[in-house]
Protein backbone atom coordinates (compact mmCIF):
# COMPACT_ATOMS: atom_id res chain seq x y z
CA UNK A 1 0.00 0.00 0.00
CA UNK A 2 2.60 2.37 1.28
CA UNK A 3 5.40 0.86 -0.67
CA UNK A 4 6.47 3.98 -2.74
CA UNK A 5 7.47 5.45 0.73
CA UNK A 6 10.14 2.48 0.86
CA UNK A 7 11.07 2.37 -2.57
CA UNK A 8 11.74 6.39 -2.41
CA UNK A 9 13.76 6.02 0.52
CA UNK A 10 15.91 3.31 -0.85
CA UNK A 11 16.29 5.34 -4.09
CA UNK A 12 17.27 8.92 -1.81
CA UNK A 13 19.43 7.27 0.94
CA UNK A 14 21.93 4.52 -1.36
CA UNK A 15 24.48 5.02 1.10
CA UNK A 16 23.30 2.69 3.77
CA UNK A 17 21.11 4.94 5.60
CA UNK A 18 18.13 2.55 5.59
CA UNK A 19 19.16 -0.54 6.98
CA UNK A 20 16.31 -3.01 6.48
CA UNK A 21 12.67 -2.12 5.32
CA UNK A 22 9.42 -4.27 5.39
CA UNK A 23 5.96 -4.66 5.58
CA UNK A 24 3.85 -6.22 7.96
CA UNK A 25 -0.28 -6.53 8.99
CA UNK A 26 -0.59 -3.69 6.35
CA UNK A 27 2.34 -1.56 8.16
CA UNK A 28 5.31 -0.56 6.01
CA UNK A 29 8.50 0.11 7.85
CA UNK A 30 11.99 1.30 7.53
CA UNK A 31 15.20 1.11 9.84
CA UNK A 32 17.06 4.00 9.51
CA UNK A 33 20.72 4.31 10.04
CA UNK A 34 20.24 6.46 13.57
CA UNK A 35 22.82 9.57 12.13
CA UNK A 36 20.50 9.96 9.61
CA UNK A 37 17.17 10.05 11.56
CA UNK A 38 16.60 13.83 11.41
CA UNK A 39 17.73 13.88 7.87
CA UNK A 40 15.43 11.07 6.77
CA UNK A 41 12.42 12.87 8.84
CA UNK A 42 12.67 16.07 6.77
CA UNK A 43 13.14 13.96 3.06
CA UNK A 44 10.16 12.47 3.86
CA UNK A 45 7.90 14.89 5.25
CA UNK A 46 8.99 17.52 1.93
CA UNK A 47 9.44 14.48 -0.50
CA UNK A 48 6.53 15.27 -3.48
CA UNK A 49 5.85 11.47 -3.76
CA UNK A 50 5.89 10.70 0.00
CA UNK A 51 4.36 14.01 1.35
CA UNK A 52 4.33 12.38 5.17
CA UNK A 53 3.59 15.50 6.17
CA UNK A 54 1.89 14.59 9.43
CA UNK A 55 3.36 13.55 12.67
CA UNK A 56 1.53 10.75 14.29
CA UNK A 57 3.25 9.49 17.14
CA UNK A 58 7.13 9.16 18.76
CA UNK A 59 7.65 6.41 21.16
CA UNK A 60 10.34 3.75 22.15
CA UNK A 61 10.09 -0.12 22.63
CA UNK A 62 13.15 -1.60 25.22
CA UNK A 63 14.28 -4.65 23.35
CA UNK A 64 15.84 -5.99 26.43
CA UNK A 65 18.87 -8.37 25.86
CA UNK A 66 19.10 -6.79 22.34
CA UNK A 67 22.08 -4.37 20.80
CA UNK A 68 21.26 -1.56 20.43
CA UNK A 69 18.71 -1.47 22.97
CA UNK A 70 16.16 0.41 22.39
CA UNK A 71 14.09 1.18 19.21
CA UNK A 72 13.01 4.82 18.54
CA UNK A 73 9.53 4.10 16.87
CA UNK A 74 8.14 7.65 14.70
CA UNK A 75 4.58 7.09 13.07
CA UNK A 76 3.90 9.33 10.16
CA UNK A 77 1.16 9.96 7.76
CA UNK A 78 0.20 11.84 4.54
CA UNK A 79 -2.68 13.89 4.63
CA UNK A 80 -2.95 14.00 0.87
CA UNK A 81 -2.11 10.81 0.34
CA UNK A 82 -3.10 8.94 3.02
CA UNK A 83 -0.29 6.30 3.60
CA UNK A 84 1.63 5.86 6.37
CA UNK A 85 4.91 4.42 7.58
CA UNK A 86 7.16 3.41 10.74
CA UNK A 87 11.00 4.48 11.16
CA UNK A 88 12.61 3.03 13.53
CA UNK A 89 16.12 3.46 15.02
CA UNK A 90 18.27 1.95 17.13
CA UNK A 91 19.50 3.30 20.50
CA UNK A 92 22.50 1.90 22.47
CA UNK A 93 22.20 1.83 25.89
CA UNK A 94 25.14 3.40 26.97
CA UNK A 95 24.93 6.13 24.77
CA UNK A 96 20.80 6.85 24.10
CA UNK A 97 20.89 9.73 22.57
CA UNK A 98 19.40 10.98 18.73
CA UNK A 99 18.84 14.06 16.93
CA UNK A 100 15.31 15.57 17.79
CA UNK A 101 12.58 16.18 15.57
CA UNK A 102 11.08 19.20 16.87
CA UNK A 103 12.19 21.27 14.06
CA UNK A 104 10.92 18.63 11.37
CA UNK A 105 7.88 18.85 13.47
CA UNK A 106 6.75 21.03 16.46
CA UNK A 107 4.33 18.68 17.49
CA UNK A 108 7.74 15.99 18.29
CA UNK A 109 8.79 18.01 21.71
CA UNK A 110 6.27 16.67 24.02
CA UNK A 111 6.46 12.93 22.52
CA UNK A 112 10.26 13.50 22.90
CA UNK A 113 9.93 14.24 26.41
CA UNK A 114 7.39 11.59 26.79
CA UNK A 115 10.35 9.04 25.69
CA UNK A 116 12.94 10.94 27.74
CA UNK A 117 10.93 10.20 30.78
CA UNK A 118 9.80 6.50 30.49
CA UNK A 119 12.92 5.82 28.62
CA UNK A 120 15.76 8.10 29.16
CA UNK A 121 16.83 8.50 25.48
CA UNK A 122 18.35 12.00 25.14
CA UNK A 123 17.22 13.84 22.11
CA UNK A 124 19.87 16.18 20.90
CA UNK A 125 18.96 19.78 20.40
CA UNK A 126 15.52 19.39 21.88
CA UNK A 127 14.19 22.75 23.14
CA UNK A 128 13.57 21.89 26.86
CA UNK A 129 13.98 18.38 27.86
CA UNK A 130 12.57 17.47 31.04
CA UNK A 131 9.81 15.19 32.54
CA UNK A 132 6.69 15.09 31.36
CA UNK A 133 4.34 12.26 33.07
CA UNK A 134 6.43 11.60 36.10
CA UNK A 135 7.40 14.15 38.33
CA UNK A 136 10.72 15.76 38.25
CA UNK A 137 11.99 14.12 41.56
CA UNK A 138 11.72 10.98 40.06
CA UNK A 139 15.01 8.65 39.82
CA UNK A 140 15.06 6.03 36.56
CA UNK A 141 12.83 5.49 33.86
CA UNK A 142 10.25 3.40 34.14
CA UNK A 143 9.33 1.74 30.96
CA UNK A 144 12.65 0.25 31.06
CA UNK A 145 12.66 -3.73 31.38
CA UNK A 146 14.88 -2.96 34.06
CA UNK A 147 12.45 -1.28 36.32
CA UNK A 148 10.92 -3.86 38.54
CA UNK A 149 6.69 -3.02 38.52
CA UNK A 150 6.02 -3.03 41.96
CA UNK A 151 9.26 -0.02 43.15
CA UNK A 152 7.63 2.44 44.44
CA UNK A 153 8.75 5.99 44.68
CA UNK A 154 6.24 7.95 46.79
CA UNK A 155 6.60 11.48 47.02
CA UNK A 156 7.27 12.40 50.40
CA UNK A 157 9.28 15.21 51.71
CA UNK A 158 11.75 13.75 54.14
CA UNK A 159 13.90 15.50 56.72
CA UNK A 160 17.67 14.51 54.55
CA UNK A 161 14.99 15.77 51.51
CA UNK A 162 15.96 12.93 49.97
CA UNK A 163 13.84 10.28 48.41
CA UNK A 164 14.21 6.44 48.45
CA UNK B 1 -17.68 76.94 53.79
CA UNK B 2 -16.24 80.33 54.09
CA UNK B 3 -16.87 80.53 57.79
CA UNK B 4 -15.16 77.09 58.54
CA UNK B 5 -11.62 77.86 56.20
CA UNK B 6 -10.82 80.44 58.14
CA UNK B 7 -11.34 79.19 61.36
CA UNK B 8 -9.93 76.03 60.71
CA UNK B 9 -6.87 76.89 59.12
CA UNK B 10 -4.21 74.17 59.36
CA UNK B 11 -5.77 71.80 56.94
CA UNK B 12 -6.76 72.78 53.50
CA UNK B 13 -9.79 72.85 52.17
CA UNK B 14 -9.53 70.11 49.49
CA UNK B 15 -7.51 67.59 51.43
CA UNK B 16 -9.96 67.59 54.16
CA UNK B 17 -12.48 67.26 51.70
CA UNK B 18 -10.63 64.51 50.26
CA UNK B 19 -9.91 62.76 53.80
CA UNK B 20 -13.98 63.36 54.67
CA UNK B 21 -15.41 62.05 51.36
CA UNK B 22 -12.74 59.78 49.88
CA UNK B 23 -13.18 61.56 46.93
CA UNK B 24 -9.69 61.64 44.54
CA UNK B 25 -8.56 64.04 42.28
CA UNK B 26 -8.36 63.23 38.63
CA UNK B 27 -4.42 63.68 38.77
CA UNK B 28 -4.17 61.66 41.73
CA UNK B 29 -6.02 58.40 39.39
CA UNK B 30 -3.43 58.70 36.60
CA UNK B 31 -0.21 56.75 37.90
CA UNK B 32 2.23 57.04 36.30
CA UNK B 33 4.20 54.59 37.28
CA UNK B 34 2.36 51.24 37.31
CA UNK B 35 4.55 48.19 37.68
CA UNK B 36 5.12 47.09 34.52
CA UNK B 37 6.69 43.75 34.90
CA UNK B 38 4.73 40.84 34.12
CA UNK B 39 3.30 38.46 36.41
CA UNK B 40 3.56 34.41 36.60
CA UNK B 41 0.19 33.29 37.43
CA UNK B 42 -0.46 29.56 37.65
CA UNK B 43 -3.57 27.86 36.84
CA UNK B 44 -4.36 24.53 38.53
CA UNK B 45 -3.46 21.03 38.50
CA UNK B 46 -7.03 21.40 40.47
CA UNK B 47 -8.67 24.51 39.52
CA UNK B 48 -12.72 24.95 39.23
CA UNK B 49 -12.39 26.18 35.80
CA UNK B 50 -10.14 23.32 34.64
CA UNK B 51 -11.38 20.78 32.60
CA UNK B 52 -9.41 17.92 33.63
CA UNK B 53 -5.70 17.87 36.43
CA UNK B 54 -3.59 20.08 34.39
CA UNK B 55 -1.57 23.02 35.60
CA UNK B 56 -0.52 25.99 33.75
CA UNK B 57 1.83 28.26 34.38
CA UNK B 58 1.63 31.50 32.56
CA UNK B 59 3.19 34.50 32.31
CA UNK B 60 0.46 38.04 32.08
CA UNK B 61 1.29 41.32 31.69
CA UNK B 62 -2.25 42.53 32.23
CA UNK B 63 -4.46 40.47 31.21
CA UNK B 64 -2.63 38.89 28.04
CA UNK B 65 -0.59 35.83 28.35
CA UNK B 66 3.13 35.87 27.30
CA UNK B 67 3.90 32.73 27.42
CA UNK B 68 2.68 29.06 28.95
CA UNK B 69 4.04 26.35 30.28
CA UNK B 70 1.14 23.21 30.19
CA UNK B 71 2.37 20.37 32.67
CA UNK B 72 -0.18 17.17 32.45
CA UNK B 73 0.90 14.00 34.06
CA UNK B 74 -0.74 14.40 37.21
CA UNK B 75 -3.17 11.40 36.03
CA UNK B 76 -0.36 9.16 34.83
CA UNK B 77 -1.59 5.96 36.25
CA UNK B 78 1.15 3.48 34.18
CA UNK B 79 -0.76 2.38 31.55
CA UNK B 80 1.97 0.96 29.27
CA UNK B 81 3.66 -0.74 31.83
CA UNK B 82 0.45 -2.32 33.64
CA UNK B 83 -0.24 -3.50 29.78
CA UNK B 84 3.21 -5.54 29.85
CA UNK B 85 2.52 -7.25 32.74
CA UNK B 86 -1.14 -8.22 32.05
CA UNK B 87 -2.64 -11.10 29.94
CA UNK B 88 -4.23 -9.21 26.15
CA UNK B 89 -7.98 -9.53 27.99
CA UNK B 90 -6.71 -8.17 31.23
CA UNK B 91 -6.03 -4.84 29.37
CA UNK B 92 -9.64 -3.38 28.43
CA UNK B 93 -10.39 -2.49 31.94
CA UNK B 94 -7.12 -0.46 31.55
CA UNK B 95 -8.63 0.98 27.96
CA UNK B 96 -11.97 2.12 29.44
CA UNK B 97 -10.33 4.12 31.65
CA UNK B 98 -7.88 6.10 28.78
CA UNK B 99 -10.44 8.49 27.81
CA UNK B 100 -13.39 7.53 30.50
CA UNK B 101 -16.08 9.35 28.49
CA UNK B 102 -16.09 7.12 25.32
CA UNK B 103 -14.74 3.93 26.65
CA UNK B 104 -16.42 1.98 24.16
CA UNK B 105 -14.17 3.95 21.45
CA UNK B 106 -11.09 2.76 23.63
CA UNK B 107 -12.30 -0.82 23.82
CA UNK B 108 -12.92 -1.17 20.37
CA UNK B 109 -9.71 0.53 19.27
CA UNK B 110 -7.76 -2.10 21.46
CA UNK B 111 -9.08 -5.16 20.63
CA UNK B 112 -8.98 -4.20 16.64
CA UNK B 113 -4.84 -4.29 17.26
CA UNK B 114 -4.89 -7.44 18.65
CA UNK B 115 -6.99 -8.86 16.02
CA UNK B 116 -5.04 -7.64 13.49
CA UNK B 117 -1.97 -9.32 15.28
CA UNK B 118 -3.92 -12.75 15.38
CA UNK B 119 -5.37 -11.95 11.72
CA UNK B 120 -8.72 -12.60 12.84
CA UNK B 121 -9.73 -9.29 11.82
CA UNK B 122 -11.51 -9.80 9.24
CA UNK B 123 -12.93 -13.29 10.72
CA UNK B 124 -14.92 -11.64 13.33
CA UNK B 125 -18.75 -12.13 13.09
CA UNK B 126 -20.63 -9.49 11.54
CA UNK B 127 -23.69 -8.58 14.09
CA UNK B 128 -20.65 -8.05 16.52
CA UNK B 129 -18.93 -5.32 14.40
CA UNK B 130 -22.47 -3.52 14.06
CA UNK B 131 -22.54 -3.73 17.63
CA UNK B 132 -19.24 -2.15 18.01
CA UNK B 133 -20.00 0.58 16.12
CA UNK B 134 -23.10 1.14 17.04
CA UNK B 135 -21.92 1.71 20.71
CA UNK B 136 -19.10 3.20 19.79
CA UNK B 137 -21.25 5.96 18.42
CA UNK B 138 -23.09 6.42 21.41
CA UNK B 139 -19.62 6.98 23.39
CA UNK B 140 -18.94 9.13 20.88
CA UNK B 141 -21.77 11.17 20.96
CA UNK B 142 -21.72 10.82 25.02
CA UNK B 143 -17.69 12.44 24.58
CA UNK B 144 -18.96 15.51 22.59
CA UNK B 145 -21.83 15.81 25.32
CA UNK B 146 -19.85 15.89 27.93
CA UNK B 147 -17.24 18.09 25.93
CA UNK B 148 -19.61 20.78 24.77
CA UNK B 149 -21.62 21.12 27.80
CA UNK B 150 -18.88 21.64 30.73
CA UNK B 151 -17.35 23.86 27.81
CA UNK B 152 -20.76 26.09 28.09
CA UNK B 153 -21.01 25.45 32.30
CA UNK B 154 -17.33 27.38 32.20
CA UNK B 155 -18.58 30.65 30.42
CA UNK B 156 -21.57 30.53 32.87
CA UNK B 157 -24.02 28.54 30.50
CA UNK B 158 -25.03 26.11 33.31
CA UNK B 159 -28.14 25.42 31.64
CA UNK B 160 -27.24 23.62 28.37
CA UNK B 161 -24.85 21.49 30.78
CA UNK B 162 -27.28 20.00 32.54
CA UNK B 163 -29.44 19.35 29.50
CA UNK B 164 -26.57 17.45 27.72
CA UNK B 165 -25.80 15.26 30.95
CA UNK B 166 -29.37 14.43 30.59
CA UNK B 167 -29.15 13.39 27.20
CA UNK B 168 -25.64 11.38 28.21
CA UNK B 169 -27.77 9.69 31.35
CA UNK B 170 -29.94 8.25 28.47
CA UNK B 171 -27.81 6.89 26.46
CA UNK B 172 -25.76 5.48 29.53
CA UNK B 173 -28.61 3.71 31.01
CA UNK B 174 -28.41 1.74 27.70
CA UNK B 175 -25.03 1.05 27.78
CA UNK B 176 -25.42 -0.39 31.48
CA UNK B 177 -28.55 -2.14 29.96
CA UNK B 178 -25.94 -3.87 27.05
CA UNK B 179 -22.78 -4.23 29.40
CA UNK B 180 -23.32 -4.23 33.19
CA UNK B 181 -21.50 -1.31 33.88
CA UNK B 182 -22.65 2.04 33.27
CA UNK B 183 -19.19 4.05 32.80
CA UNK B 184 -16.12 1.47 32.67
CA UNK B 185 -17.58 -1.33 30.06
CA UNK B 186 -14.97 -3.69 29.86
CA UNK B 187 -18.23 -4.72 26.90
CA UNK B 188 -15.65 -5.28 24.21
CA UNK B 189 -13.30 -8.76 23.76
CA UNK B 190 -10.99 -9.99 20.98
CA UNK B 191 -12.76 -11.67 18.83
CA UNK B 192 -16.21 -9.88 19.07
CA UNK B 193 -18.23 -8.48 22.51
CA UNK B 194 -18.94 -9.90 25.30
CA UNK B 195 -22.99 -10.33 25.19
CA UNK B 196 -25.63 -9.59 22.09
CA UNK B 197 -27.91 -6.47 22.24
CA UNK B 198 -30.69 -7.27 24.35
CA UNK B 199 -34.44 -7.78 23.61
CA UNK B 200 -35.65 -4.39 22.40
CA UNK B 201 -32.70 -2.40 22.76
CA UNK B 202 -32.07 -1.56 19.31
CA UNK B 203 -35.80 0.32 19.93
CA UNK B 204 -34.92 1.98 22.78
CA UNK B 205 -31.54 3.24 21.09
CA UNK B 206 -33.75 4.75 18.82
CA UNK B 207 -36.10 6.26 21.00
CA UNK B 208 -33.63 7.50 23.13
CA UNK B 209 -32.23 9.34 19.64
CA UNK B 210 -35.20 11.25 18.64
CA UNK B 211 -35.37 12.41 22.32
CA UNK B 212 -31.71 13.52 21.79
CA UNK B 213 -32.29 15.62 19.41
CA UNK B 214 -35.29 17.69 20.86
CA UNK B 215 -32.48 18.36 23.38
CA UNK B 216 -29.44 19.27 21.04
CA UNK B 217 -33.04 21.91 19.33
CA UNK B 218 -32.90 23.43 22.75
CA UNK B 219 -29.49 23.20 23.33
CA UNK B 220 -28.42 25.14 20.14
CA UNK B 221 -31.10 27.42 20.79
CA UNK B 222 -29.59 28.56 24.10
CA UNK B 223 -25.73 28.72 23.02
CA UNK B 224 -25.65 28.96 19.37
CA UNK B 225 -27.05 32.74 18.82
CA UNK B 226 -26.04 33.37 22.32
CA UNK B 227 -24.20 36.59 22.60
CA UNK B 228 -22.30 35.98 25.70
CA UNK B 229 -21.29 32.53 24.33
CA UNK B 230 -20.45 33.70 20.74
CA UNK B 231 -18.38 36.67 21.90
CA UNK B 232 -15.87 34.16 23.67
CA UNK B 233 -15.54 31.73 21.59
CA UNK B 234 -15.84 33.53 17.98
CA UNK B 235 -12.35 34.20 16.88
CA UNK B 236 -10.50 32.93 19.72
CA UNK B 237 -7.94 29.75 20.03
CA UNK B 238 -6.94 30.02 16.12
CA UNK B 239 -5.77 26.85 14.84
CA UNK B 240 -4.14 25.82 10.76
CA UNK B 241 -4.12 22.90 8.70
CA UNK B 242 -0.56 23.21 9.05
CA UNK B 243 -1.15 23.46 13.04
CA UNK B 244 -2.48 20.13 13.02
CA UNK B 245 -0.04 18.39 11.28
CA UNK B 246 2.82 19.46 12.49
CA UNK B 247 1.61 18.65 16.50
CA UNK B 248 -0.49 15.42 14.51
CA UNK B 249 -3.37 17.06 16.12
CA UNK B 250 -6.44 15.11 14.54
CA UNK B 251 -10.51 14.38 15.43
CA UNK B 252 -12.98 17.22 15.58
CA UNK B 253 -9.95 19.94 16.25
CA UNK B 254 -8.58 19.29 13.24
CA UNK B 255 -11.52 19.22 10.75
CA UNK B 256 -12.39 22.47 12.68
CA UNK B 257 -9.20 23.80 11.25
CA UNK B 258 -10.30 22.29 7.72
CA UNK B 259 -8.40 19.37 7.30
CA UNK B 260 -11.19 16.65 6.51
CA UNK B 261 -9.60 13.63 8.01
CA UNK B 262 -11.53 11.41 9.98
CA UNK B 263 -10.27 8.02 10.09
CA UNK B 264 -14.18 6.16 9.57
CA UNK B 265 -13.86 8.22 6.02
CA UNK B 266 -10.48 7.90 4.94
CA UNK B 267 -9.40 4.35 6.30
CA UNK B 268 -12.80 2.86 7.39
CA UNK B 269 -12.75 -0.15 9.54
CA UNK B 270 -15.34 -2.64 10.51
CA UNK B 271 -17.74 -1.64 7.92
CA UNK B 272 -17.79 2.22 8.58
CA UNK B 273 -17.61 2.43 4.55
CA UNK B 274 -21.44 0.79 4.35
CA UNK B 275 -23.02 3.85 6.15
CA UNK B 276 -23.95 7.15 4.97
CA UNK B 277 -22.56 10.29 7.11
CA UNK B 278 -20.84 12.97 6.41
CA UNK B 279 -17.59 14.82 7.96
CA UNK B 280 -18.21 18.50 8.83
CA UNK B 281 -15.24 20.77 8.65
CA UNK B 282 -14.94 24.29 10.34
CA UNK B 283 -13.71 27.57 8.40
CA UNK B 284 -12.00 29.61 10.55
CA UNK B 285 -10.37 27.03 13.06
CA UNK B 286 -11.68 29.06 15.92
CA UNK B 287 -12.97 28.14 19.05
CA UNK B 288 -16.86 28.22 17.98
CA UNK B 289 -15.94 25.96 14.87
CA UNK B 290 -14.77 23.62 17.25
CA UNK B 291 -17.83 23.40 18.80
CA UNK B 292 -20.10 23.58 16.05
CA UNK B 293 -18.00 20.74 14.37
CA UNK B 294 -18.61 18.36 17.36
CA UNK B 295 -22.63 19.27 17.53
CA UNK B 296 -22.39 18.28 13.58
CA UNK B 297 -20.62 15.37 14.19
CA UNK B 298 -23.35 14.11 17.15
CA UNK B 299 -25.92 14.24 14.48
CA UNK B 300 -24.02 11.92 11.70
CA UNK B 301 -23.42 9.98 14.79
CA UNK B 302 -26.85 9.32 15.21
CA UNK B 303 -27.09 9.20 11.54
CA UNK B 304 -25.15 6.08 11.52
CA UNK B 305 -26.49 4.38 14.87
CA UNK B 306 -30.02 4.42 12.68
CA UNK B 307 -28.93 3.01 9.38
CA UNK B 308 -26.13 0.21 11.72
CA UNK B 309 -29.33 -0.76 13.48
CA UNK B 310 -31.89 -0.85 10.26
CA UNK B 311 -29.04 -3.12 8.84
CA UNK B 312 -27.74 -5.27 11.55
CA UNK B 313 -28.56 -9.48 11.23
CA UNK B 314 -29.28 -11.81 13.69
CA UNK B 315 -26.24 -13.73 14.03
CA UNK B 316 -23.29 -14.76 16.41
CA UNK B 317 -21.23 -11.79 18.69
CA UNK B 318 -18.19 -13.64 19.30
CA UNK B 319 -16.02 -15.50 17.19
CA UNK B 320 -15.90 -19.73 17.60
CA UNK B 321 -12.19 -19.99 18.21
CA UNK B 322 -11.29 -21.68 21.32
CA UNK B 323 -7.66 -20.44 21.35
CA UNK B 324 -9.11 -16.76 21.36
CA UNK B 325 -12.55 -16.83 23.16
CA UNK B 326 -13.59 -18.23 26.56
CA UNK B 327 -15.89 -21.51 26.38
CA UNK B 328 -19.62 -20.97 27.14
CA UNK B 329 -20.23 -20.82 30.77
CA UNK B 330 -22.32 -23.51 30.82
CA UNK B 331 -19.56 -25.84 29.17
CA UNK B 332 -16.95 -24.45 31.64
CA UNK B 333 -18.98 -26.18 34.23
CA UNK B 334 -19.94 -29.46 32.63
CA UNK B 335 -17.08 -30.32 30.49
CA UNK B 336 -13.20 -31.25 31.68
CA UNK B 337 -12.30 -29.50 27.93
CA UNK B 338 -13.97 -26.83 28.31
CA UNK B 339 -12.47 -26.14 32.39
CA UNK B 340 -8.73 -26.91 30.76
CA UNK B 341 -9.38 -24.21 28.05
CA UNK B 342 -10.66 -21.92 30.59
CA UNK B 343 -8.20 -22.21 32.40
CA UNK B 344 -5.25 -21.78 30.51
CA UNK B 345 -6.74 -18.35 28.58
CA UNK B 346 -7.24 -16.63 31.66
CA UNK B 347 -3.73 -17.94 33.21
CA UNK B 348 -1.66 -17.76 30.10
CA UNK B 349 -3.66 -15.26 28.18
CA UNK B 350 -4.38 -15.28 23.94
CA UNK B 351 -1.22 -16.44 22.46
CA UNK B 352 -1.10 -13.89 19.97
CA UNK B 353 1.92 -14.77 17.55
CA UNK B 354 5.37 -12.49 17.55
CA UNK B 355 5.11 -9.27 15.87
CA UNK B 356 4.20 -5.36 15.51
CA UNK B 357 0.81 -3.49 14.86
CA UNK B 358 -0.07 -0.18 14.79
CA UNK B 359 -4.03 -0.23 14.55
CA UNK B 360 -5.83 3.57 14.77
CA UNK B 361 -9.83 4.45 15.08
CA UNK B 362 -11.55 7.45 15.08
CA UNK B 363 -11.76 7.92 18.57
CA UNK B 364 -13.75 10.85 20.61
CA UNK B 365 -10.69 13.29 19.94
CA UNK B 366 -9.12 12.35 17.02
CA UNK B 367 -6.95 9.12 15.72
CA UNK B 368 -6.60 7.02 18.79
CA UNK B 369 -3.85 4.59 17.94
CA UNK B 370 -2.40 1.28 19.31
CA UNK B 371 1.39 0.26 18.68
CA UNK B 372 1.76 -2.93 20.22
CA UNK B 373 4.86 -5.41 19.89
CA UNK B 374 3.98 -8.93 20.41
CA UNK B 375 6.95 -11.55 21.86
CA UNK B 376 4.58 -14.40 20.91
CA UNK B 377 3.42 -14.69 24.80
CA UNK B 378 0.16 -14.22 26.06
CA UNK B 379 1.24 -10.71 27.73
CA UNK B 380 2.59 -7.78 25.54
CA UNK B 381 5.77 -6.41 24.86
CA UNK B 382 5.00 -3.48 24.89
CA UNK B 383 1.22 -1.61 24.49
CA UNK B 384 1.71 1.83 23.18
CA UNK B 385 -1.64 3.92 23.44
CA UNK B 386 -1.13 7.24 20.60
CA UNK B 387 -3.50 9.37 22.84
CA UNK B 388 -5.10 12.22 20.51
CA UNK B 389 -5.17 14.25 23.77
CA UNK B 390 -2.02 14.55 23.97
CA UNK B 391 -1.23 16.15 20.90
CA UNK B 392 -3.92 18.33 21.20
CA UNK B 393 -3.05 19.69 23.92
CA UNK B 394 0.92 19.82 22.96
CA UNK B 395 -0.52 23.01 21.03
CA UNK B 396 -2.39 25.07 23.97
CA UNK B 397 1.95 26.42 24.98
CA UNK B 398 1.57 28.16 21.68
CA UNK B 399 -2.39 28.52 21.61
CA UNK B 400 -2.49 30.47 24.29
CA UNK B 401 0.31 33.34 24.00
CA UNK B 402 -1.71 36.50 22.90
CA UNK B 403 -5.06 35.51 24.47
CA UNK B 404 -6.49 37.06 27.15
CA UNK B 405 -6.61 35.20 30.71
CA UNK B 406 -10.41 34.81 30.05
CA UNK B 407 -9.78 32.74 27.11
CA UNK B 408 -7.89 30.25 28.34
CA UNK B 409 -10.97 28.72 29.77
CA UNK B 410 -13.19 28.01 26.53
CA UNK B 411 -9.69 27.57 24.75
CA UNK B 412 -8.73 24.41 26.57
CA UNK B 413 -12.72 23.43 27.38
CA UNK B 414 -12.80 23.10 23.62
CA UNK B 415 -9.22 21.43 23.19
CA UNK B 416 -11.00 18.98 25.33
CA UNK B 417 -7.95 17.34 27.13
CA UNK B 418 -8.96 14.34 28.84
CA UNK B 419 -6.75 13.60 31.34
CA UNK B 420 -6.67 10.08 31.75
CA UNK B 421 -6.23 9.42 28.10
CA UNK B 422 -3.49 12.44 27.92
CA UNK B 423 -1.68 11.14 31.25
CA UNK B 424 -2.40 7.32 30.96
Amino acid sequence: MAQIILDRLKHAFAGGEIIETGSQHGNEWARIRPDAWAQVALFLRDDPATQLDMFVDLTCVDRYGREPRFDVVLHLYSVDRKHRVRLYAGVSEDDPTIATLVPVWAGADWFEREAFDLYGVRFLGHPDLRRILMYPEFVGHPLRKDYPKEKRQPLVRRESGKVD
Amino acid sequence: MANSSSTTTNIPAVATRRVVLGIKEAADLEEPELPSESMPLNMGPSHPAMHGTVRMVMEVEGEKITSADVQVGYLHRCFEKESENATYTQIFPYTDRLNYVSPMLNNVGYALAVERLLDIHDKVPERAQYIRIIVGEISRICDHLTCLGAGAMELGAFTPFLYNLKFREWFWELLEEISGARLTHSYVRIGGVSADMPEGWGDKVLDVIRRGREVLVEVDKLLTRNRIFRDRMDGIGIITKHDCTQYGITGPMARSAGLAYDVRKDHPYIGYDRFDFDVPIGAVGDNFDRFAVRVEEMHQSMRIIEQALEQVKPGPVLLADPRIVLPPKTETYNSIEAMIAHFKLIMDGIRVPAGEVYSFTEGGNGELGFYIVSDGTGRPWKCRVRPPSFANTAILPKLLVGLFLADVVPTFGMVNMIGGECDR
